[in-house]
């Protein structure tokens, strides 16, 4: 293994990554839902029905998860990049992960 | 020079989203409860410019950003370089703008 994949801050790299490919690849699913609204309320409504399972509520915990993570963890470049801090890195990354752990529970307890 | 503003449109579009994600974070979360229904979703953003205007610049950042986002991914982890590389990235920006467009339009009926 390469010495900068053992750094944390690679998994950090990697997890924004990650998050970033599986929310591109969910996206277009989602629009097709959202634009079922076209064909009438009927066809949303049964769309939000198939997915009202537990199965799909565990799914969109993921989700919710990875948007979460992508979210902070860009927040977290974003201020690295731009404001002067230094050397706090896996500080925000932690914070990212936990922060995201935090509101995608609070989706997954407010979803059953 | 195109990568360095391929980089600054990355960044630019991160920073309009994170602000929209946080508010999608707390909608989500609200919304959720008792269940999803059409009806209830749409009361809620039929006819409403601000749900409208929200979404549609939602929508338009995100076909920018995940459009990049691919597009590294495709150059630094799939190795695809020049036309395919352009040909990939510009496909699926049109792609998710269109349908993140008319999910907006179809949620708000315009």
């Amino acid at each position: 293994m390469k010495a900068h994949r053992r750094q944390p801050l690679y998994l950090a790299f990697l997890l924004h990554r990650l998050s970033g490919l599986g929310l591109a690849l969910f996206l277009p699913l989602h629009f097709y839902v959202l634009g079922l609204a076209l064909g009438g309320d009927a066809a949303f409504d049964r769309a939000l029905h198939w997915t009202s399972g537990p199965l799909f509520k565990f799914a969109e915990f993921g989700l919710v998860f990875l948007l979460a993570v992508h979210c902070f963890g860009g927040l977290r470049l974003l201020a690295l990049e731009n404001l002067p801090w230094s050397n706090r890195q896996k500080n925000y990354a932690a914070i990212a992960v936990a922060a995201s752990v935090f509101v995608a529970c609070g989706f997954l307890l407010r979803a059953f | 020079m195109i990568e360095f503003r391929l980089y600054i449109a990355q960044r630019l579009s991160a920073a309009i989203l994170a602000p929209l994600v946080l508010l999608h974070l707390g909608v989500m979360i609200y919304a959720i409860q008792g269940g999803l229904s059409a009806e209830e979703i749409l009361a809620r953003t039929r006819g409403s410019l601000l749900w409208g205007g929200i979404y549609g610049l939602f929508a338009i950042a995100v076909a920018v950003h995940a459009a990049l986002g691919l597009r590294n991914i495709l150059r630094e982890w799939a190795r695809l370089r020049g036309s395919w590389l352009a040909l990939a990235s510009w496909a699926f920006f049109g792609g998710l703008l269109f349908a993140g467009l008319r999910a907006v339009a179809a949620v708000v009926g315009w």
